[in-house]
């Protein structure tokens, strides 16, 4: 027998591990946000693309340069700065300015993600925040929404079905909408990645297929602003589909309020938090002066997690409910 | 004898939750259980089990015979170790245990002859008490892997109420197929243990839990039931869903009866006793020939061993030449397990004896034992989705490194089986069950400063 002494690994169990690497994780989330990245190009042409790409690639040296500088680990490899640039992109409007894109990724993931601790620490979702931090820093070129197609023919900008979704009376009228069928090819104003929302279904059924994310808060979030919108209108149900696909609501609810570090683990908090992102959400847009809420949902909702997550860490296995333990620490007592 | 009879074959009464799918790598469940040529020599710890340490009741000179007792302990949460071969006791001085521990071990050279010791007959087993004691004189421990006494397991307190015994053939491990073996090679064995059990304790309803991976087992033991069909109280057999840890006790009787067995307590609790397939086997050879335990089964593979088996052997063989057996490394090793690659432990070396509660051997090659590279917890939720105990680690971890003792007590750490599904989903590839490991411990620290 050859001395295997000091030539053994030793380590604590278990000694097999699942192939799953958050690397390849990021690379699902990425395959997944691809058909709503075509049809932007489709929709908004070339400078659709070169938003995506000048976000994707100043998000993925930020986290480089912002590591070394902070004498950390090189994490780009792990792919979620390129997840974090695309979903920013996708918060963009085409017209944006590309350097007003650069401000926003460099805020994306030197300020809200990396101050923080890197991945997993940041308490709101990275491309959101900076979506927030540039619709205040610049309102004007944040609403620069170009009419899709209009590269084919010539630049338009025209107003978000969100904004023109009431006539002056306030009424609900679809006098200045695009077709529902528009909508849900995303032949309508919006951020370059949120107007497809076929695509972005698309992308949410491979990610629950991949078990990536659990349909959980899509379906909560979704659900309560199409319950919200339908009571708030009287059951009028193309206000509601219009709700359900226009802004960024689909966007939101699959890939934004999903993200891992700014959503609950447990299922019920899933819940609570998807039910919570949808009212606000609603309440935005229904009584706030934005046309749009979805971004400030998930933001606020972010903030709550840890407590979310407080109230709903499940019981360990075969726990009797507090109550019913308290009686029997009472009966012995007596 | 009470009568049994099948009631048929029964899907598991519910799903339990968390878990993870492995790969099974149960390559060897259809090579029949060898006996490995009588070793040269033995070294027989001291400590084989849960419970108190035994001491050496033989001298250096002493000659043995196989089945003779050669350490015993006075506690009741022990089992004596008994000779498992003939020959001469040359030395007694420490052992390195497979995870770490140093205890006295008694070495014995062989004399080739497995003289059987001559007090041996099978035991007074009339009454309960007797039954229970009988036991003890045995040495069974929990061959499942745990190695918790059998005779503490089944002297169940009387306001239990204990109204159904659960036969554990889960074998959710990978590469393991000892108890699979039994199932098909020793089927009646199980039966009769089922009965003694069913009878001495008074249980009504036996439950033998099967994972949906071993059809062939299941059939065997269905045909075995069904031939002790008369009337009276059923035998059913259980197909349970594939998926690790399901051979947990706490798990294995919440899938056989629906039953939560409460942080803390026991399965007698919620009224279950669960018994490994092997350790009933045991019992009832035992019970018939009163030859104690000095050999069992193991399961030797992985991706090094040359000729994968499963074999027999006297307890306290030494692991090298075990793998000698089996044709030695095909190549180099990089881990050697003993136990499961789930909750096994790793060795430093092949010089350590075989104990009652090892199941398996394991030796993986390089590509299978890599321990792949840490990074940060991205919070995905995986761990706490495949905890089969409804816990958090990653929340646990947080509150680990913090120092959080409140948050940890809170957590209900304490129920954790290191079962290691959190770790196997672990897509950072953190080392979750060593976190929960050391949590554990430093709870108790705490607990112990007040």
């Amino acid at each position: 027998m050859t001395e295997l002494k000091n030539k053994l690994t030793v380590s604590a169990s278990p000694h097999v591990r699942s192939k799953a690497t958050t690397q390849g994780i990021m690379l699902d989330v990425i395959i997944a946000l691809c058909p709503a990245l075509i049809a932007s190009g489709v929709l908004f042409g070339l400078r659709a693309i070169a938003v995506s790409a000048v976000c994707v690639g100043v998000c993925v040296i930020s986290e480089y340069v912002a590591r070394k500088v902070m004498k950390r680990s090189n994490t780009i490899a792990d792919l979620s700065a390129v997840v974090t640039g695309l979903l920013l992109a996708f918060n963009l409007p085409s017209g944006v300015p590309l350097w007003i894109a650069a401000i926003g990724s460099v805020a994306a993931i030197v300020i809200i993600k990396q101050f923080f601790g890197g991945i997993g620490q940041n308490f709101i979702n990275p491309a959101l925040g900076a979506r927030i931090i540039l619709l205040t820093s610049f309102p004007s070129e944040m609403a620069k929404w170009e009419a899709p197609l209009s590269w084919k023919t010539q630049v338009v900008t025209t107003a978000s079905p969100l904004a023109s979704m009431y006539n002056e009376s306030k009424q609900f009228t679809t006098e200045n909408l695009p077709s529902l069928t528009d909508m849900l090819l995303g032949n309508r104003a919006g951020c370059l990645g949120e107007v497809c929302a076929a695509a972005l279904i698309l992308g949410g059924l491979y990610l629950i297929i991949r078990k990536v994310i659990s349909p959980v808060i899509p379906l909560t979030f979704i659900g309560t602003v199409g319950v919200f919108m339908a009571i708030k209108s009287g059951f009028d149900m193309t206000f509601v589909l219009y709700q359900l696909l226009s802004g960024g609501l689909l966007l939101g609810a699959i890939f934004m309020a999903t993200d891992y570090t700014t959503s609950p683990i447990s299922f019920k908090g899933k819940i609570i938090y998807g039910i919570g992102c949808g009212l606000i959400a609603s309440l935005i847009r229904c009584f706030g002066n934005l046309p749009e809420g979805v971004s400030f949902a998930i933001v606020l909702m972010n903030i709550l997690v840890p407590h979310i997550e407080n109230l709903t860490t499940p019981k360990p296995f075969g726990s009797v409910k507090e109550k019913k333990e308290k009686k029997v620490k009472e009966d012995k007592a007596s | 004898m009470s009568k049994i009879k099948v009631s048929g074959v029964l899907k598991a009464v519910v799903k339990v939750r968390g878990g993870v799918k492995v790969d099974h790598h149960k390559d060897t469940a259809e090579l029949e259980v060898v006996r490995m040529p009588v070793p040269k020599k033995v070294v027989l710890p001291m400590q084989q089990h849960i419970g108190a340490p035994c001491t050496p009741t033989v001298k250096v000179g002493d000659t043995v015979a196989v089945g003779q007792v050669i350490g015993d302990s006075d506690k009741f949460v022990s089992a004596p170790i008994h000779a498992s071969v003939s020959g001469k006791v040359t030395a007694i001085g420490n052992v390195t245990l497979p995870n770490g521990a140093v205890v006295q071990g008694v070495t014995i050279e062989s004399d080739g002859e497995m003289r059987l010791y001559e007090g041996i007959e099978p035991p007074k087993a009339d009454t309960l008490e007797d039954f229970l004691k009988a036991v003890r004189a045995s040495g069974l421990v929990g061959l499942g892997g745990a190695g918790f006494p059998t005779h503490v397991k089944l002297n169940v307190p009387k306001d239990k109420n204990v109204d159904t015994l659960v036969i554990n053939a889960a074998e959710c491990e990978p590469y393991i197929t000892v108890d699979y073996r039994e199932c098909m090679e020793n089927s009646w064995d199980i039966l009769s243990g089922i009965h003694i059990v069913k009878d001495m304790l008074g249980i009504k309803n036996v439950v033998i839990a099967v994972e949906n991976n071993k059809p062939k087992a299941f059939e065997m033991l269905k045909k075995i039931a069904d031939s002790d069909n008369m009337d009276g109280d059923a035998i059913k057999i259980m197909a349970l869903e594939s998926k690790y840890p399901q051979g947990a006790e706490k798990m294995m009787v919440q899938s056989a009866t629906g039953r939560k067995v409460p942080p803390g307590k026991l399965p007698a609790d919620v009224g279950c006793v669960v018994m490994n397939v092997a350790s009933v086997a045991f019992l009832a050879r035992y019970i018939k020939t009163g030859k104690p335990l000095v050999s069992r089964s193991l399961t030797v593979a992985g991706s090094a061993i040359k000729e994968p088996k499963n074999i027999r052997v006297p307890l306290g063989t030494n692991i090298g030449e075990i793998i000698d057996f089996c044709g030695g490394f095909c190549e180099e090793p990089a881990k050697i397990i003993a136990g499961g690659p789930m909750m096994g432990l790793s060795i430093i070396g092949t010089d350590l004896p075989v104990s009652k509660s090892n199941n398996a051997i394991l030796a993986l090659a390089k590509g299978d034992a890599a321990i792949r590279k840490e990074t940060d917890c991205i919070r995905c939720g995986r761990c706490a989705a495949a905890c089969p105990m409804s816990l958090m680690p990653t929340l646990i971890e947080r509150s680990m490194k913090a120092g959080n003792v409140e948050a940890l007590q809170k957590a209900g750490i304490m129920v954790c089986m290191e079962c290691g599904s959190c770790s196997y989903s672990c897509p950072a590839k953190k080392p979750l069950v060593q976190t929960m490991k050391a949590a554990k411990a430093y709870l108790r620290e705490a607990g112990a400063k007040k």
